[in-house]
């Protein structure tokens, strides 16, 4: 078969903070680098990450990576791996200064130094009092750091696939990872990029969820690719859901609504959050609001038509404070909602916020898989990092500011060590033709036509089914049942046909093959959660309330064959420091 | 209703996939609008709504959404325009 094939050190699927990070560490050591994106990158949803990064730079109040690496073991639920978060809480100084000095244009404080603002989950001393962790750049952090970096890639002369889709990896004749086929969105063609190291950094993949806060991008493209590819996901049961996204529609309405007095009502008009949690009521912690919300829609005591959400009453507050305090929130409201909530309340459902799990790999980025009798081999050539990447610094549970910590870090870690790799392995490699024909064959499948499901019709019942059977309220059954619903709809995913088979600019051909991928992950979540009986982090189950360290103290992997589930040991032991052992979570 | 021509119909794709955004807000008031909107805007307007796709994502928040920033003068009208047609209260919900 000849395809139209380019040829790269390092291959580069996916422009938000990680990508780029990487990418930029490559192109100033002189590599030939490609990043393929399927938008333009600075639309990638890096761009959302408003809060802020996580480093112990100590400017507003007394800090040490070591009490950071504790609170992010904590929030992880034990979960984390410690070595990998130690190295990434070591790594967040370095990583910050190096952004600054890239020319991010963090808040300042008025001796010059970068401002640091307090976040949950930040404690000094290990537990103690309040710290100020948190790196911002106003309220567009995000878009700050991903402009700086797509800015020095440019000067860098990182090479670009602006809109181009990537389809899966492919291998050589050895079976090891040399690139991937990718397409051209403007014409529709393909084309073959070989790469002697290969970097997923595609980001997330809420909308595996009917209600998501993630943009329509994060369709989990990179762990499909890696699960087609035969390597597992990791702990894919560990998804954080925020309670109040707007309802049928997702976006986050910031817990500071309840913070200011805010409170959820059901259609009885009754504040049900007084019977969940008699203390905290409004403010209890967001998987306790989130299942008391399902709970109350479950159980008949929903608003609306459809009896599938509840409201969130602030008009109480007075116009005065709601535009002082919380500015954007009526605005937001209005346009998405529908509801001014100076004069009415807003419809909320728990919305799918960020995967803690993905592919697995070690602290530099490098893909890792068990290689039986409990070792760990690292795949050859093929590198992940980002939300798409289990690197295993969220454990069960994901830190506020600890994202974009993750991807900064962990993105320029993989840059310097794909560097290595390429230095040490410097001779190209070729795709195969059987590798090729597979990737080929998953393409030309949406080439078929007749009568059929249409894509948009499947996708809407695979978020249904996942918001319904995986998502905040986990029993047996629930799972099971929902299981059986996602195997009768893989079944009937090779009757969907598009309807227009042009090839210019085909965005439904894209939307079908972000289908693929959305199925392939949204089982990873469900198989990994019916598996785990325990509740750990965001994994919340009413059958089985408590975490249970004995039995479940390990990481999840789904492997695509047969939904084959297995499991491996939390790393307990940090790099240089005592290990943190398990204690009950209380804040 | 004309239907679109083939031309036509390209560059529909074409600004469906500029929709596409990093923030589901944006993802959401654009892709409506070009849905419910872009067909009654004149021939101008559609260029302005095509540079308007090219502008970054933040801004357009900030314009379209939280309303913190005024827009450059010559998007001011479409400013106001996207949200009242793309918006829930709009006829096309």
């Amino acid at each position: 078969m000849s395809l139209p094939t380019r040829h790269f050190d390092a291959l580069i699927i996916g422009a938000g903070g990680a990508g780029l990070n990487a990418a930029l560490q490559l192109a100033s050591a002189e590599l030939r680098v490609a990043v393929v994106s399927k938008v333009f990158p600075t639309r990638s949803h890096t761009v959302a990450a408003q809060g802020g990064v996580n480093a112990a730079l100590a400017n507003v109040l007394p800090d040490s990576w070591h009490w950071h690496m504790f609170d992010t073991v904590k929030g992880s639920d034990y979960l984390g791996d410690q070595d990998a978060i130690e190295f990434m809480c070591r790594e967040a100084i370095p990583t910050v200064y190096e952004l600054e000095h890239a020319g991010v244009p963090f808040s300042r404080l008025d001796n010059g130094k970068i401002y640091q603002r307090a976040f949950g989950g930040q404690s000094q001393n290990f537990g103690g009092d309040q710290a100020a962790r948190t790196c911002a750049a106003a309220d567009r952090t995000g878009h700050a750091i991903l402009h700086t970096l797509y800015q020095q890639n440019i000067r860098a002369r990182t090479h670009f696939f602006d809109e181009f889709f990537a389809v899966d990896l492919v291998r050589d004749a050895d079976g090891i990872c040399c690139g991937a086929l990718v397409l051209e969105i403007e014409t529709g063609e393909p084309l073959l990029i070989e790469a002697k190291a290969t970097l997923l950094a595609t980001g997330g993949c809420g909308q595996v969820f009917r209600t998501t806060s993630n943009a329509h991008i994060n369709t989990g493209d990179g762990a499909a690719m890696a699960l087609r590819a035969g390597i597992p996901l990791m702990d894919m049961e560990f998804f954080q859901f925020h309670p109040t996204g707007i309802a049928g529609k997702g976006m986050l309405i910031t817990e500071g609504v309840r913070g200011e007095g805010g409170y959820l009502v059901n259609k009885d008009g009754e504040r049900f959050m007084e019977r969940y949690a008699p203390r905290a009521k409004d403010l209890a912690s967001r998987d306790v609001v989130s299942r008391a919300i399902v709970t109350e829609v479950k159980e008949g005591r929903g608003c609306g038509e459809n009896g599938d959400y509840v409201m969130l009453k602030l008009d109480h507050l007075g116009e005065a404070v709601i535009s002082k305090r919380l500015p954007g929130i009526r605005e937001s409201s209005k346009i998405f909602a529908g509801a001014d909530p100076v004069i009415e309340p807003i419809p909320v459902f728990p919305t799918a916020h960020y995967a803690m799990g993905g592919i697995p790999t070690d602290r530099f980025g490098r893909v890792a898989m068990p290689a039986g009798h409990g070792s760990e081999e690292v795949v050859v050539g093929l590198y992940a990092a980002g939300e798409c990447a289990c690197a295993s610094v969220h454990g069960a549970n994901r830190l506020g500011g600890n994202s974009l910590l993750d991807i900064l870090v962990f993105g320029r870690l993989a840059g310097k060590d794909i560097i290595e790799f390429v230095r040490d392995n410097p001779y190209r490699r070729n795709a195969d033709s059987a590798s090729l024909d597979q990737v080929m064959s998953r393409l030309s499948r949406w080439d078929r036509k007749g009568d059929g499901m249409s894509v948009h019709q499947m996708r809407a019942e695979l978020r249904k089914c996942m918001e319904d059977h995986a998502g905040v309220f986990r029993t047996e059954e629930i799972m099971a049942e929902g299981y059986e619903k996602l195997c009768e709809l893989r079944d009937r995913l090779p009757e969907v046909r598009l309807t227009d088979h042009s090839k210019v600019f085909n965005t439904a051909r894209i939307e079908a093959l972000e289908l693929d991928n959305m199925m392939d992950v949204g089982m990873s979540i469900a198989v990994s959660a019916l598996h785990r009986q325990e509740s750990r982090g965001a994994h919340s189950r009413p059958d089985y309330p408590e975490r249970d360290d004995q039995a479940w103290l390990k990481h999840s992997l789904y492997y695509q064959e047969g939904d084959r589930m297995d499991y491996k040991p939390v790393r307990t032991k940090p790099l240089t420091v005592e290990s943190f052992p398990p204690k009950e979570r209380v804040y | 209703m004309n239907v679109p021509s083939h031309d036509e119909q390209e560059q529909l794709r074409r600004l469906r996939w500029q929709c596409r955004r990093g923030m589901l807000e944006l993802d959401h008031l654009l892709s409506r609008f070009l849905e419910l909107g872009y067909r009654d805007l004149s021939e101008a307007d559609r260029l302005l709504f095509a540079r308007l796709l090219g502008e970054q994502d933040q801004d357009l928040h900030n314009w379209l959404v939280s309303r913190s920033a005024i827009p450059p003068t010559p998007y001011l009208e479409l400013a106001e325009r996207i949200p009242a047609v793309a918006g829930e209260h709009s006829p096309g919900n």
